[in-house]
């Protein structure tokens, strides 16, 4: 069947990709990083390791042989998510430093791109319905503004206000300082308290990308002749929209997401950054300002990974909508 | 981060058929100067086209006045950017003195952003060209040439869209050092896939029209139709891109700069922001601070969305009145 | 009574350059059972017209006259039962058929879309009815699973004839229905077409510039030229003996083979038909008449009867210039 082969095709893809992200990634933080990779290793524990446990993790991860040698076991290594050790977490295992701040980054980037994509797409979807009206005219020109501000600005900004100005909020973190203190709900309160305005700061700032690309295909959807059929059959002005036009435009606009997995990683790194969250993003800060060059490479490899994952959701999910390239 | 330009409604074929109209009934010069004149006048035809739309004219006007703003800022006074030279007391709200206030050390914030205007605009404009030059040499190879190059260059294009740009940029910046230079490059090297891509399926879409064929019938050679052919109808597409790569770029600098990055010799908005944000502009309430770069960023990158928007609507007539 | 009656029919789009009077005064007359033919080069507003009985002009068209369809004034009715009226009272079959289908939505549903929209069964039975109607087209009725990019020219447009059957209208409205085919496929539709009208007893309006479809077809035939109707009357009366210098220069565009009236090598017009912000005075076609002569610039001849059943716009006509000079 036309959708095996599809599906096969995109996996395979996938995986080149992947093995290609790989080599990069040794490349990259291996052999073209300055410093030797042994002192990053054992630099975490700083003098208290002894010379039998430096050969000891030597061996363990190959930095003694060729390149060659160093490649295979690397890609060995990495496949058993043997990641290295951190330096700026005293030589804790990377895999180990990477779960621990992982679920609050997937619950930030979760909630900010679902409502991000529910409201921009709702909104383009009204803009382009009643193009010229005041709203589309508005929505509009707040999105291009939107679309113009840095995120980590726009999170400063919220801050001051929401924070400092206000006191509605906490100034950042996580959770509080006292969190160890709150009782189940207690603390699911505090993690909300926290992660709301990071979260409204990541949903504004893409709302903008949505609405234009939706707003734009349903215009360009508009002008097809089967919206005239449709009319002509008599359907409602609702139908119209929501079978024939819609069902349409969303195409293209799956595809321009999918195409922006990429840059809203890096936004929700510098969210982060802005205020104090402690996931990933915040992660990856720390590893830049300490050389800390094995976490690094982790997180490369990480949000190279999860970018690709997610394109190939939106494969399958275009695949899903538009019949025509399950034929191809 | 942005996202990659927003062509919206450009996604493959589109654009005017520059084809090799009849001489215009003048007393005939050289087929150059012809050329040129029949360039010229399209020229002058496109900017009546732009000049109709508001959007792209705001756009503009914003352009111009930061152009100024960047001249005035090269013959401007730079002693105020110096920490041992700052003049203020720290962290005051604008005042007449001081019209956008003081940074943490007394620095003028006025100063602050008019010189950080340069190394914006200059990484930001530097960086397109890159891009530009890699992602339509890349595009131009791939869907001109098409077949074992255009598999292996998308090859690559893919492999480039898929690494998110920022913890490229981070990796590259933190493994080869912190200069203008090197945030450039890292800039470059990240962005020119989605362009190539474009670039790419307009020339597909040229190569399909038939008097690609007619002319190679006639016996035009692969130069020859690149150049008098190919190029034309996908300039057009080129230049609309190359303005929304501009705001993308800025942005690029920007968060770089605010990760620590930048270039500790220099300023630039996003360095700004970022010392703003190491000393906590935001919880002490120094709006002045954050407030006057950030306002310039979004100035500037709209100002060029704009215009890009405008091109965007001139080169493809289905969408246009939007 | 008449099926179809037009009184002045006037559509006029509004451009950036100005008002586009497309059509510009036209009457027409179908009875049940009756095809009358529409021809006419690019431009001269026959398609607008098959656009307006159904109103499927976007907003900015002023549509102007009376248009009656089944004794109801279509452009009169309120938005409810125009609805109604779509489909059931007349339906049409696009040109184009490539792009006047939804491309992700497979052709049973589209068909039977139209059923259920005006309540004339359940899902169920639409579907099944949808299926009668392929087969009624001469298509397997198992393709209603189909999606429009499985069928090719032919068989699309057998699908957009089915759907225009699929609420019994009275009369089925043919705009250009084979120009974009092949000339096999163009035969087929047409014994398709003429097949079912004579089977269903069905009124049409068969919109096409191609003049010899319409010889076969068309029970009466109007020709048009610039916005309005300049000839019109029984087809075979009007192809073989036309009375309007402009029906002449089209019909020998046409030659039969075999017929000895053709035996002269086909004559083209010159010129271009009129931009309709520019028209002419006068008569619109005299700057192109091979028989222009001396009032032709200054008077607007309207519809002089020209024999029995039949009426030309054209001074040439007997007793044309008494009648102006006496009237005007």
């Amino acid at each position: 069947m036309g959708t095996r082969r599809y599906i096969l095709r995109k996996l395979v893809q996938a995986f080149i990709t992947l093995v290609a992200i790989l080599i990069f990634n040794f490349f990259l933080f291996r052999v073209w990083s300055p410093g030797d990779p042994v002192s990053f290793l054992t630099r975490g524990q700083g003098a208290n390791i002894s010379e039998q446990e430096r050969q000891a993790l030597i061996e363990d991860y190959g930095l003694d042989k060729s390149t060659w040698g160093q490649f295979t076991e690397y890609m060995k290594d990495t496949l058993m998510l043997k990641l290295g050790s951190s330096s700026f977490y005293q030589g804790e295992p990377v895999m180990s430093v990477f779960l621990r701040f992982l679920w609050p980054t997937l619950l930030l980037f979760g909630i900010s791109t679902l409502f991000s994509m529910i409201i921009g797409i709702w909104l383009g979807i009204r803009s382009g319905w009643r193009r010229g009206s005041l709203f589309d005219r508005t929505s509009m020109i707040g999105s291009l503004v939107l679309y113009s501000m840095p995120e980590f600005w726009l999170g400063m900004l919220l801050l001051l206000l929401f924070s400092s100005t206000l006191g509605w909020f906490p100034v950042g973190g996580r959770i509080s300082t006292n969190a160890y203190e709150l009782s189940g709900f207690g603390n699911a309160i505090d993690v909300a308290n926290h992660l709301f305005l990071p979260v409204l700061t990541l949903t504004l700032a893409y709302i903008g990308q949505f609405y234009l690309v939706m707003r734009s295909s349903l215009l360009d959807v508009l002008g097809e002749d089967y919206i005239t059929t449709a009319r002509a059959k008599g359907v409602s002005e609702r139908q119209v929209l929501r079978h024939h036009a819609v069902r349409n435009a969303l195409l293209p606009t799956v595809t321009l997401v999918a195409l922006s997995f990429g840059y809203v990683i890096g936004g929700a790194i510098t969210v982060e950054v802005v205020f104090s969250y402690q996931g990933l993003g915040l992660l990856t800060y720390t590893a830049i300002l300490s050389k800390d060059y094995w976490l690094l490479q982790g997180m490369f490899l990480f949000f190279t990974l999860a970018v690709i994952v997610f394109n190939l959701i939106a494969d399958f999910t275009y695949a899903y909508l538009d019949p025509r390239v399950r034929e191809a | 981060m942005q996202t990659p330009p927003l062509h919206v409604g450009i996604d493959a074929p589109i654009g005017p058929v520059v084809d090799e109209e009849l001489p215009p009934p003048v007393p005939p010069g050289s087929p150059r100067r012809i050329r040129w004149a029949r360039r010229r006048k399209a020229l002058h035809r496109f900017w009546l086209a732009f000049r109709r739309d508001t959007m792209g004219m705001v756009g503009l006007a914003i352009l111009v006045f930061f152009i100024g703003v960047v001249i005035f800022a090269i013959f401007a006074d730079t002693s105020g950017t110096r920490i041992t030279e700052a003049t203020g007391q720290p962290l005051q709200p604008p005042s007449w003195d001081y019209p956008l206030g003081t940074d943490n050390y007394g620095r003028s914030v006025l100063t602050l952003t008019i010189q950080g205007a340069k190394v914006s605009l200059l990484v930001g404009l530097t960086a397109t060209v890159i891009t530009m030059i890699i992602g339509a040499a890349v595009g131009l190879a791939a869907g001109y040439r098409g077949g074992g190059t255009d598999t292996v260059l998308m090859r690559i294009t893919d492999w480039g869209l898929v690494i998110p740009w920022l913890v490229l940029a981070i990796s590259l910046a933190s493994i080869f050092g912190q200069s203008l230079f090197i945030i450039i490059l890292v800039i470059g090297l990240t962005t020119w896939p989605s362009t190539a891509r474009l670039v790419r399926s307009q020339v597909l879409s040229v190569k399909e029209r038939a008097y690609i064929e007619r002319s190679r019938a006639l016996g035009a050679g692969n130069w020859y139709l690149v150049t008098r052919h190919v190029l034309p109808n996908v300039m057009p597409v080129i230049m609309a891109n190359t303005v929304l790569i501009v705001a993308i770029a800025i942005l690029s600098e920007t968060a770089l700069s605010f990760l620590g990055l930048g270039d500790p010799f220099s300023i630039s908005w996003g360095q700004i922001l970022q010392q703003a944000n190491d000393a906590g502009a935001s919880t002490l309430g120094a709006w002045w601070w954050l407030g006057a770069p950030g306002v310039c960023i979004v100035l500037v990158v709209l100002a060029f969305t704009m215009i890009g928007f405008a091109l965007d609507q001139i080169i493809n007539p289905r969408i246009r009145d939007r | 009574m008449s099926l179809l009656s037009t009184r002045d029919l006037t559509v006029t789009y509004q451009t950036q350059g100005g008002p586009v009077p497309a059509v510009r005064g036209v009457d027409l007359e179908i009875d049940r059972g009756e095809v009358v033919g529409l021809a006419g080069e690019s431009g001269c507003g026959k398609s607008s017209i098959a656009g307006a009985i159904l109103r499927l002009h976007p907003k900015t068209a002023r549509i102007g006259g009376t248009i009656l369809l089944d004794g109801k004034d279509v452009l009169e009715l309120p938005p409810g039962k125009l609805r109604a009226l779509r489909w059931t009272g007349a339906s049409i079959v696009f040109q184009g058929a490539m792009h006047a289908m939804n491309p992700v939505q497979r052709i049973g549903a589209q068909i039977a879309e139209a059923i259920t929209t005006h309540h004339q069964a359940n899902e169920r039975e639409a579907m099944v009815r949808a299926g009668d109607l392929l087969e009624q087209v001469g298509l397997p009725g198992r393709r209603i699973d189909d999606y429009p990019h499985e069928l090719s020219g032919g068989q699309k447009q057998r699908v957009m004839v089915a759907t225009a059957l699929a609420c019994s209208p009275s009369l089925v409205v043919a705009d250009e229905p084979t120009t974009a085919l092949d000339v096999m496929v163009q035969a087929q539709v047409l014994k398709l077409l003429t097949r079912l009208q004579r089977e269903l007893g069905l009124a049409m309006l068969f919109i096409t510039h191609d003049l010899s479809v319409l010889v076969e077809v068309a029970d009466r035939l109007a020709i048009m030229y610039a916005g309005k109707i300049v000839e019109d009357g029984p087809a075979q009366r009007v192809f073989f003996e036309p009375e309007h210098p402009y029906t002449k220069s089209l019909a020998a565009s046409f030659p039969q083979i075999g017929d000895p009236r053709f035996r002269r090598a086909p004559t083209g017009l010159g010129g271009d038909p009129p931009d309709p912000q520019h028209i002419p005075g006068g008569c619109p076609f005299h700057p192109r008449c091979p028989e222009v002569f001396e009032p032709c610039p200054d008077v607007v001849p309207s519809l002089f009867p020209a024999g029995e059943g039949r009426r030309a716009a054209c001074l040439l006509v007997e007793g044309a210039i008494a009648s102006a000079r006496g009237g005007a």
